[in-house]
């Protein structure tokens, strides 16, 4: 017992030759996050507050596929979408389409918090967002250079991409329609849990680079990007779509529970066993105190940390592993 | 063991003073839409062709809450959504904020076949209906009679289900209105909306799942129920396929519809001990029903009776070895055997 914290900044095709000027800045923006997530729970403040505050602080980071710096939609516009869970009670809050929120993760929770539903988007999200005063800001604001670029580098390629862009490759995996093959991150998350139990997950995003205006991916699908029950949290990361047709957040629970299988079992089968190689990521924690973070693409942008003293930072798999 | 199996549902209800003649109404379209999946399966299409198949059937007539006869949002607008999965490698596709498309099953099907996504909502589903060449008319065309029911729902300060008697009984208003139906101290009411679903099973084993619904009336524009979710409203593999209607927040919390095949998968439950157990535990609180069939040509059809009402929900199933339609009505069950 005791408690543990993890957060994701996207799973993917994250090449090991990623020069240093991209490396060391999102590294830096993990550890900032994870020691903020540390003092807050150090504080003794609850899950819920504490991954409100540190997805917040990701989706704030321009580097990262979330708020500002969300990647583009085919139509060059950013729409975002973020959800949260609380463990004990299962509430949740959800939204999608956003384009002038700041933090979309706030929003979500007022959701959860101040309306009888649990899932809103677009126009009614933007509406939302006004009466509740959260802060707005012109939509180029979430815009970066680098993602306007990733854009263009898509369309030239024809195809819609996480947004962890490797320089233009030969198409290798053309059988499906759906684009394939490349790079693969996106989405910021993170999972917490006192020493009491209490257990909360967040995760946001601005989706797939190119993809349709009006796509919904599986950040706010409870079960499939985010899950929380009494028994863990859960953040995935990676293509949406398998995702959410592996219902990953919520399989990992459920393993737990059915099966009997320990965090770090569940998290591995799902990662291994239940979806397709190089597509999705996921970060966990348990009531228990437990921590884990799995993935079965190239890397996964991550961090965590526990009260017992173990610290983690990574992109890559770890040597052991 | 084998064989086809298919169930229906035409949502939860529960206005114990719904007249006698809408009552009938619902259940004949019901058993007619079961009937259109039934000769689908005998003549051998596949299960994910006959869960659209009968949803469109659903859609397009209005007794129930899905396309047109839809539920309006608080401005008065239809705002539909509509999900399907197909078991045999849990194809998905979904979508919501539809307003102009005629029958959203058929878009969530081609999001599924024709996009490189699983999901699109409103401008960017709209937009893709008209690429695909969908069948798309104006908003009012969903709209049949339900401005009364809204101003009502305004009136009484509460979200709806859309199961009301209609305004023109008077005497029947004024009990809906005292009755402690509506209210319970919640600004919403946590009565189920007649969202329209069906799942289907062929012979060769293959489970598929599809679910539409107009929503929540006098909902929050862009709010989005279960309907759409995949894994809470609809979820099919190659184990099972279920649809689920109810209140929809707590279906998405309780992930309802993937429950029934992670506790199938995991646990080793058959069929109908899976939807009775989440029946029975997953739904904290809640109103909600479910339809799932099993590849080995089960189905199960289940719905929770938690609270002080009397829960009343309406499906019908069929198998290929007994060919019975059956229903639940009043908590009362229904059935009529009929030949081959």
């Amino acid at each position: 017992m005791g408690w543990a914290i993890a957060l994701h900044g996207g799973a993917g095709d994250i090449p090991r030759s990623l020069p240093p000027e991209r490396r060391i800045p999102r590294e830096a923006a993990l550890r900032h996050c994870l020691d903020i997530g540390v003092v807050a729970l150090k504080a003794n403040k609850h899950p819920l507050d504490v991954v409100e505050l540190v997805v917040r602080e990701l989706e704030n980071i321009p580097n990262y596929n979330a708020g500002r710096g969300s990647v583009l939609t085919t139509a060059g516009t950013v729409e975002m979408e973020a959800c949260i869970m609380d463990g004990k009670t299962k509430k949740c809050g959800a939204v999608s389409g956003l384009t002038t929120v700041v933090n979309p993760i706030s929003l979500a929770r007022l959701v959860m918090e101040k309306t009888s539903h649990i899932y809103l988007a677009f126009d009614g999200a933007e509406a939302f967002a006004r009466e509740q005063g959260v802060e707005t800001v012109d939509p180029s604001h979430f815009i970066t250079q680098e993602n306007i670029e990733r854009l263009n580098q898509a369309k030239e390629a024809n195809r819609v991409q996480i947004d962890y862009t490797q320089p233009i490759q030969k198409e290798v995996k053309a059988e499906t329609h759906i684009a394939d093959g490349d790079s693969q991150i996106g989405t910021v998350g993170c999972v917490a849990v006192d020493n009491h139990g209490n257990l909360a997950t967040a995760t946001s995003t601005g989706g797939l680079v190119n993809k349709m205006v009006g796509r919904i991916g599986d950040t706010p699908i409870i079960g499939s990007g985010t899950y929380a029950n009494r028994l863990c949290a859960v953040s995935a990361t990676g293509k949406g779509e398998e995702i959410i047709r592996g219902t990953v957040a919520r399989d990992v629970a459920a393993l737990m529970e059915f099966k009997g299988l320990s965090l770090k079992e569940a998290a591995a089968y799902v990662v291994e066993e239940s979806t397709p190689k190089g597509n999705v990521g996921l970060v966990a924690v348990s009531a228990t105190g437990e921590v884990t973070m799995a993935f079965n693409t190239t890397g996964m942008f991550r961090a965590c940390a526990t009260e017992d003293g173990y610290t983690e930072i990574g992109i890559w798999p770890s040597p052991q592993t | 063991m084998g064989g086809w199996a298919i169930a229906v549902h035409g949502g939860a209800g529960v206005d114990p003073n719904l007249p006698t003649h809408r009552q009938e109404e619902a259940k004949k379209l019901l058993t007619r839409c079961l009937n259109i999946g039934i000769s689908a399966l005998r003549s051998n299409l596949p299960a994910i062709d006959v869960v659209e198949l009968v949803v469109k059937e659903l859609e397009t007539d209005p007794p129930f809450n899905s396309g047109c006869g839809s539920a309006l949002t608080a401005k008065g607008t239809v705002e539909m959504e509509a999900s399907i999965m197909d078991g045999p490698k849990r194809r998905c596709g979904a979508v919501f904020g539809v307003t102009t498309v005629k029958n959203p099953i058929s878009l969530a099907r081609f999001v599924m076949e024709k996009s490189p996504h699983s999901y699109l909502a409103f401008s960017g589903a709209e937009e893709f209906a008209r690429q695909q060449g969908v069948e798309t008319v104006e908003n009012d065309y969903f709209i049949t009679g339900m401005l009364g029911m809204l101003k009502l729902a305004k009136e009484v300060n509460s979200i709806l289900f859309d199961y009301r008697v209609p305004i023109e009984s008077c005497s029947a208003r004024a009990a809906a209105t005292d009755s402690p139906l509506q209210m319970n101290g919640l600004p919403i009411s946590i009565y189920a909306p007649e969202t329209v679903g069906c799942v289907a099973v062929d012979s060769q084993g293959r489970c598929a799942a599809a679910t539409s619904t107009g929503g929540l009336m006098n909902k929050m524009t862009c709010r989005i129920g279960c309907t759409p979710t995949i894994g809470a409203g609809t979820y099919a593999c190659d184990l099972c396929g279920v649809s689920c209607t109810g209140e929809g927040e707590a279906i998405i919390r309780g992930t309802l519809a993937r429950e029934v095949a992670a506790v199938m998968e995991y646990k080793g439950l058959n069929l109908q001990q899976a939807v009775d157990f989440v029946i029975n535990e997953r739904l904290d609180q809640g109103f909600a029903g479910l339809i799932a069939v099993s590849k080995n040509g089960e189905v199960a059809c289940r719905f929770n009776t938690k609270g002080t009402f009397r829960g009343r929900w309406l499906g019908a199933c069929a198998t290929g070895d007994q060919c019975m339609l059956g229903g639940i009505w009043n908590q009362a069950l229904w059935w009529e055997s009929r030949r081959a």
